[in-house]
């Protein structure tokens, strides 16, 4: 691994007055992973109907309170050890007042001044096989919103609260994405790590991560500024693209939002801070509200609840239980020998990972990662399918490369004994055995092969003898006659010999 | 039948010598002919009668709670499973809740018989009962050779018109800067406002959430010790309830003061209030030295303070407790609305009274941007200052002695159109609130004119037990038996 943390290449746009750096930061929203809600026993399981998840916590009655839940504490706190970051042994909720039909209290309980999580790191990998440090400015818990419906009738909205009151982690970065690339590749690696804890299912589609994109254009250099001194003048006026659910999206988004600040600059004009709507049909961001239209959000301390107080010995004890990340199986994988690239892919998805290390048991690195991306992935990709779909098992798999690299089996044979147990299902091995797979390596059986083979080919033999580089062929039909069971290294050899043909050929 | 105190209606229920049944029936009979005094807002009489006779079918075969067949009011704050419960306002128009308030739970679950929901100012906001959507309650007591109206106190001044006037056992009540304490003190009853913690405010309709707490309104100190056993409890749906037992203050009434140190806090002395005021406290100071308790003068420099704290931290909370009330889900809807944002300012300025508006206007506006720090949390460094003010004095004290009001009950519209002079009501209870500890109201003798005034005895958290004592101890020293004459029966 080569972590930089600011070295890399920024993406550089080419205006008409010169070069522009793109400033990147985000806001996720990722929903914590819990039967429950944060403040009520409420169920969080996705797709019910509408409003039959709701508690009359979640519905804003007369006189109900908040009750946290601890398993969401335990799971923000996971998460933050996740991060490499500071847990705040003493955090506060706070009340974040706003009117909107979907917020039945009036307000959302968040964290304002006091997160739960400080200070922490993630390390993003790019194509080239490096690694950028992006640094996370803090971890807090709140609670989601309902939803509005507004195309369900002509005359009225409705609300549906199945969603109000479940809890959320807002994971803070700093300012140090700098290109579309850098932006896309740290939601993938924070989903990877929030998905390896199990904290957060990470599915885009269902809306358990979302992500608020930041984005600021500035001249060459001006960057490089703002890391030595920390100054935000020398980076341009920033806008919030709001709620953008996937990484194609955010990496979409930026190049269009960047591309649009910097024809604003250029044409003489001055950004004006704002958030914006990420439109994925037309490829553009569009202004939501202004900074002077923000709300006035009069966050104070929730007074129904106490300060959040953690024990460090219990936060100890989530650490000592936490899962290998994906950081250090990536460095474990590249010790075995595999490219920083490989190992980046493989460790992407823990079921991956955890795939691949079961194939790879006791066979060579390498090999294992090539038979899972060729054979393995190649299919599942063919089928649009995933690893969780494989019907084959690591250790079925791990069985036909242990075959391979033992010589029981030939590689051609690996792949068609792949097709069998993918398609018909069955135990490797006793295929082998059932089907007579093995390879030849008997030199008798070989021998005689060849003996067949010649006699039925005098011609070629004459040829053969004159244009050594004929021997392909001749292996090419021993292998026939053996019906692919035969080492090809055995028969190579052995045709060598009895047609006296030199070494080299 | 319906002079009978918890005490001893419990003492007759367990001799037989009544039932619950003829108990309740002549409550429910003195309720609905009590109705000129608009202290119930909500009578549930055949709620009353079937918990009653489901009461006395326990008590027959030797069973039951604490407060079993006793009749109760609840406050109109207090959540009641199908019972409508409006907190005094019209934006909750005619809310049924699907839950029942903890407090009210433990209540039934010790046997004891609701009457109905008493009336109070509008979210509790009020110190006279006049902001409540139902209109004002009359205070029983009037002063001598007079017939003006006289307001019950508030918040909870239809539970302390309903103690006073026999309309029922006992009630509920809460208090945020005094609304068991004062409402008690004007009508010659008991009221007592708990350790914040100590009753769950789980179901209890949300004013300023950091200093409303539940506590009884009774007709004696020993009765207030019965209720508060009942209503107290630890519950883990209230996560400001604190996690310690809760005593038998009945038991522990026993026992006399002798060598209980009284704190007497000079800053409680204030300038241009009636002499009445403080003799009785004078008088107060010297019943307690009399049954051997030490007197001490103390300082509790803060206490100027008090009020204009208070006067910023609850209606901050309350602007965002209130934000819940929009139209959109329970409670009242404007009518012919086009968009969200009129139908929140419609609903809402049909459905808050004044008082109300008044109070989430000033709530907002403290915790606005630019302004947080100059109130909100200015405040909150002077409720600190405040709370630290007791820590100090109960190293060298147990209890504190002041007044429970600068004065007697007023004339029904005389303050109403004052904000300032009615918030000065409070001046004596709200730092209790502030710094969340508990105090006694208990009538001490009446005024010249014959209204009724009381003194307030403040403890130390969770030390509910001494305040009753001593409380029990002024009020055999007073021997107040005073009865309002029942001049509403004929109106």
């Amino acid at each position: 691994m080569s972590p930089t943390s600011s070295s890399t290449a920024a993406q550089i746009i080419k205006g008409q007055t010169g070069d522009w750096e793109i400033v990147i930061g985000m806001e996720v929203h990722a929903q914590v992973s819990s039967n429950s809600k944060l403040f009520s026993g409420a169920s969080t399981e996705f797709g019910a109907e509408p409003n039959n998840q709701v508690s009359f916590v979640d519905a804003g009655m007369p006189g109900m309170l908040p009750v946290i839940n601890e398993k969401c504490v335990e799971q923000a706190v996971r998460t933050g050890l996740g991060l490499k970051a500071k847990i705040n042994l003493r955090s506060i909720f706070d009340r974040k007042n706003y009117f909107y039909p979907d917020l039945p209290q009036g307000y959302q309980i968040s964290q304002f001044q006091n997160p739960i999580v400080g200070e922490g790191e993630v390390f993003i990998d790019l194509k080239d096989g490096s690694s950028v440090l992006v640094g996370i400015e803090r971890l807090h818990l709140e609670q989601d919103a309902g939803k509005s419906l507004h195309d369900q009738s002509p005359d009225n909205s409705y609300v549906d609260l199945n969603r109000s009151g479940i809890a959320l982690m807002e994971i803070v970065t700093k300012p140090h994405m700098r290109s579309s690339e850098e932006a896309a590749a740290f939601l993938r690696k924070l989903r990877a790590i929030v998905r390896y804890l199990g904290t957060c299912d990470g599915n885009m589609d269902e809306g358990s991560m979302r992500a608020d994109v930041n984005v600021s254009v500035c001249k060459v250099g001006g960057y490089d500024k703002f890391r030595a001194d920390g100054s935000f003048k020398h980076l341009g006026t920033r806008c919030e693209i709001k709620n953008v659910n996937s990484m194609r999206f955010v990496a979409q988004a930026v190049e269009y939002e960047a591309r649009r600040q910097v024809e604003i600059i250029e044409g003489g004009g001055t950004i004006k801070q704002e958030t914006r709507l990420f439109d994925s049909k037309l490829n553009e961001t569009r202004s939501m509200r202004s900074k002077e239209e923000a709300h006035d959000y009069r966050y104070f301390p929730d007074p129904d609840l106490l300060p959040l107080e953690l024990d460090a010995a219990w936060v100890e004890t989530i650490k000592k239980s936490l899962p290998e990340l994906p950081d250090e199986k990536r460095a474990r994988f590249v010790a075995f020998g595999l490219t920083p690239y490989d190992a980046s892919v493989l460790v992407a998805e823990r079921e991956l990972a955890d795939y691949y290390e079961a194939l790879a048991k006791g066979v060579d690195a390498k090999a294992a990662a090539n038979w899972l991306n060729n054979e393995i992935l190649g299919r599942l990709n063919r089928d649009s399918l995933t690893i969780a779909d494989v019907p084959v098992s690591a250790a079925a798999n791990n069985a036909i490369v242990t075959m391979v690299a033992d010589g029981t089996i030939s590689g051609k044979i690996a792949k068609d004994l792949l097709y069998i147990v993918w398609t018909e299902g069955g135990d490797p091995r006793q295929v082998v055995e059932a089907r007579g797979l093995r390879q030849v390596t008997d030199t008798g059986a070989i021998d005689a092969a060849i003996e067949a083979v010649i006699a039925a080919n005098p011609d070629k033999v004459e040829e053969v003898k004159a244009k050594p580089k004929l021997a392909a062929w001749f292996v090419g039909q021993v292998m026939k006659q053996t019906g692919g069971k035969a080492n090809p290294g055995a028969v190579n050899a052995a045709l060598k010999k009895r047609l006296n043909l030199p070494d080299e050929g | 039948m319906t002079d009978f105190t918890l005490a001893s209606a419990r003492d007759a229920l367990k001799a037989k010598k009544i039932s619950s049944l003829e108990l309740t029936t002549a409550l429910v009979k003195a309720v609905e002919e009590a109705r000129p005094l608009n202290a119930y807002v909500t009578e549930t009489p055949e709620k009353a009668l079937e918990m009653a006779r489901a009461s006395d079918t326990r008590l027959a075969k030797g069973e039951g709670g604490a407060l079993e067949g006793l009749p109760l009011a609840i406050k109109d704050l207090f959540c009641t499973k199908g019972v409508r419960t409006t907190a005094g306002s019209n934006i909750l128009g005619n809310y049924v809740p699907p839950y029942e308030s903890t407090v009210t739970q433990n209540l039934w679950d010790a046997g004891a018989v609701m009457l109905g929901k008493t009336n109070m100012d509008e979210f509790a906001m009020g110190s006279s009962n006049e902001t409540s959507a139902h209109g004002p309650v009359f205070n029983p007591w009037m002063a001598k050779n007079s017939n003006s109206k006289l307001v019950p106190g508030g918040s909870s001044g239809g539970s302390s018109a309903a103690v006073a006037a026999n309309l029922c056992l006992a009630a509920t009540g809460t208090d945020t800067g005094g609304s068991i304490r004062q409402p008690a003190a004007v009508t010659g009853t008991v009221g007592l406002k708990p350790t914040y913690g100590r009753c769950s405010r789980w179901g209890i309709v949300a004013f300023a959430s950091s200093l409303d707490q539940a506590g009884p309104m009774t007709k004696t100190v020993r009765d207030a010790a019965i209720l508060l056993k009942s209503m107290a409890s630890i519950d883990p749906k209230d996560s400001t309830s604190v996690d310690i037992p809760v005593p038998d203050y009945e038991k522990l009434l026993e026992g006399g003061i002798k060598g209980l140190k009284v704190g007497i806090p000079k800053e409680y002395r204030m300038d241009g209030a009636p002499p009445e005021i403080a003799a009785l406290w004078d008088k107060g100071a010297e019943w307690l030295k009399a049954q051997g308790a030490e007197i001490m003068e103390i300082s509790l420099p803060h206490t100027k303070y008090a009020l204009p704290t208070y006067y910023i931290v609850a209606p901050a909370e309350a602007s965002s407790n209130l934000a819940r009330y929009d139209g959109v889900r329970f409670g009242h809807r404007a009518k012919g609305v086009r968009d969200i944002t009129s139908l929140y300012e419609k609903s809402r300025a049909e459905g808050f009274g004044l008082e109300v508006q008044r109070r989430i206007l000033i709530g907002t506006y403290v915790l606005s941007a630019g302004y947080y720090d100059a109130y909100y949390a200015r405040a909150q460094k002077l409720r600190t200052l405040i709370a630290r003010d007791f820590t100090e004095v109960y190293k060298k004290c147990d209890v504190i002695l002041t007044p429970a009001t600068p004065g007697p009950a007023f004339a029904v519209g005389d303050k109403s159109d004052d904000p300032v002079a009615m918030y000065l009501n409070d001046v004596f209870t709200v730092t209790v609130n502030l710094a969340g500890l508990p105090g006694l109201a208990v009538p001490a003798g009446l005024t010249a004119n014959g209204l009724p005034l009381g003194l307030q005895l403040i403890g130390k958290a969770f030390d509910e037990a001494t305040i009753l004592r001593a409380g029990l101890a002024i009020e055999q020293a007073a021997a107040f038996n005073h009865k309002p004459a029942n001049w509403w029966r004929a109106a």
